[in-house]
């Protein structure tokens, strides 16, 4: 005779699978993230996210090239943050640029000990790191460029950024708003480029200063930078209708 | 009779592969270009373009200025054309689906190895194999049209087409897609070597897709004209 289990090992393994999947899952949406504005697509982004990070390596390099890969590269959204037509024109772009941006100053501040600013000198005087990469546009296109300047983590560390610090967010002259987690911001290949292809950065590029993120999609890498803020807490610009997160 | 958990991971695996062809259509429409490396776009040459919007052909960049002084220096340009990039929803949500189909993808893996689902039903078993056998079935759906079989009790090409979509083209579109993240391809480089580089992968990434999509319309096709209602009937209730 049969004999008849109401718990099978078969239904005790699947019960308890999906109890666990079940779990993560609610953690992942529950916990304090970027927020999801009541969009199912802005909560797929933050699963994404932690998915990433739980699965992913924290640390690892992007594939590096040699100066025979660099390729021609399309400069998209702002070209030129002194034109008085243009929508986002900056007036204290325009004259840092009439100067050749001799009293240009990023500023950086928030969650650090030392807040201040610094020149485009000073920046020059740190060490500084040379990649050549891979920009991943969420278009869909990619271009390879060398790219010269400080690692974020070498200036973070400069200003004495607090162990309670999440975030780095950063202003641009082109009024652009965004931010990174302290695992991007520390990242190595996470710089804040003055160089390109072995020459100043180009205008149409970002000039004076631009960010460059390798772990995530081109638009991270904001450009014309202006200021540095550390936060404890997610700095919320409001749904740009785009994901936070692109590491995909 | 069709196992529940595969009805129910075929319905949720057909929503989300069709709101992937949707995503990925839109996100194609952007950079309509494709090329064959790591590195592709508007001022580098394509594999192929498709004029499929306003994007196609566009005339928007100012002149280009050279990188270096040598005489093929690449070059850069500014776009001043606006234009058609609904990214902002279209990579989202095909992200999303994306977790879905491997997540049901997973499930289904799981369940059919467990319950050797593949090896009873799907991989053609050694003494069906043969190419009579395959004409004779190819004839088959030309002469005769096909009678409606209780599933899963396929034929040799219908387990051919199942097998190449489930454990070639669906993996294949997975990993592709996968190696265009820069953060995936960061932590496993492997990826951008086997697929030649990343616009390679996005390149193959479109002719999976293609593929499955001509694979989908022959699939309705045979539902169609074998008995579209007892089909759907056996894999919605499952009788």
């Amino acid at each position: 005779m049969k004999k008849k289990h109401i718990i099978t090992r078969r239904t005790a393994l699947i019960t308890g699978v999906t109890a666990l999947a079940g779990y993560w899952l609610y953690r992942t949406v529950k916990s304090p993230q970027v927020p999801t504005y009541g969009s199912i697509l802005r909560a797929g982004d933050n699963f994404t996210y932690e998915a990433q990070r739980a699965l992913l390596s924290k640390r690892a390099l992007t594939k590096e090239y040699s100066r025979s890969d660099i390729s021609s590269f399309p400069a998209t959204g702002t070209l030129n943050p002194g034109d008085i037509n243009y929508k986002y024109y900056s007036k204290e772009w325009a004259a840092a640029h009439r100067n050749g941006f001799e009293d240009w100053k990023l500023s950086v501040e928030g969650r650090v000990a030392r807040p201040g600013t610094y020149t485009l000198a000073s920046l020059q005087s740190m060490p500084g790191r040379t990649q050549i990469t891979r920009h991943t546009c969420e278009e869909g296109w990619t271009a390879v460029a060398e790219w010269t300047g400080v690692p974020l983590s070498q200036l973070l560390l400069h200003a004495g950024i607090f162990p309670s610090a999440r975030f780095v967010n950063f202003y641009a002259y082109d009024n652009y708003q965004d931010s990174i987690d302290m695992i991007d911001a520390f990242h190595p290949q996470t710089i804040l480029a003055y160089g390109m292809n072995g020459r100043s950065l180009p205008i149409q590029h970002g000039a004076p200063l631009r960010l460059r993120v390798e772990t995530q999609i081109g638009y991270k890498s904001m450009k014309y930078l202006r200021r540095v803020v550390v936060t404890d807490e997610y700095v919320d610009p409001g749904d740009s209708g785009w994901a936070w997160y692109t590491g995909i | 009779m069709h196992n529940p958990w595969v009805r129910i991971t075929h319905w949720i695996g057909t929503i989300s592969f069709l709101l992937l062809v949707y995503s990925g259509i839109e996100i194609l429409m952007v950079h309509p270009r494709l090329y064959w490396g790591d590195v592709g776009n508007d001022l580098t040459p394509a594999l192929f373009e498709l004029p499929i919007s306003r994007n196609y052909h566009h005339p928007g960049w100012t002149a280009s200025q050279p990188f270096f002084d040598s005489t093929h220096s690449p070059v850069s340009a500014g776009r001043t054309y606006d234009i058609f990039n609904e990214n902002g929803w279209g990579r989202s949500l095909h992200f999303l689906n994306a977790w879905v189909l491997v997540a049901v993808g997973l499930i289904y893996l799981l369940a059919g190895l467990y319950t050797r689902h593949f090896q009873r039903n799907l991989l053609p078993a050694r003494k069906e194999m043969s190419f009579s056998a395959l004409a004779r079935d190819m004839a088959d759906h030309f002469r005769h049209g096909i009678a409606f079989v209780k599933g899963p009790n396929y034929g040799l090409l219908q387990k051919l087409s199942y097998c190449v979509v489930l454990f070639f083209l669906v993996p294949a579109i997975v990993l592709t897609g996968l190696t265009m993240s820069p953060a995936v391809a960061a932590s496993h480089p492997w990826l951008l070597t086997i697929f030649f580089g990343a616009q390679s992968a996005r390149t193959i990434h479109f002719f999976c897709a293609v593929l499955l999509i001509l694979f989908l319309i022959v699939h309705v096709v045979m539902v169609i004209r074998s008995g579209f209602r007892k089909h759907m009937r056996a894999m919605t209730t499952g009788s």
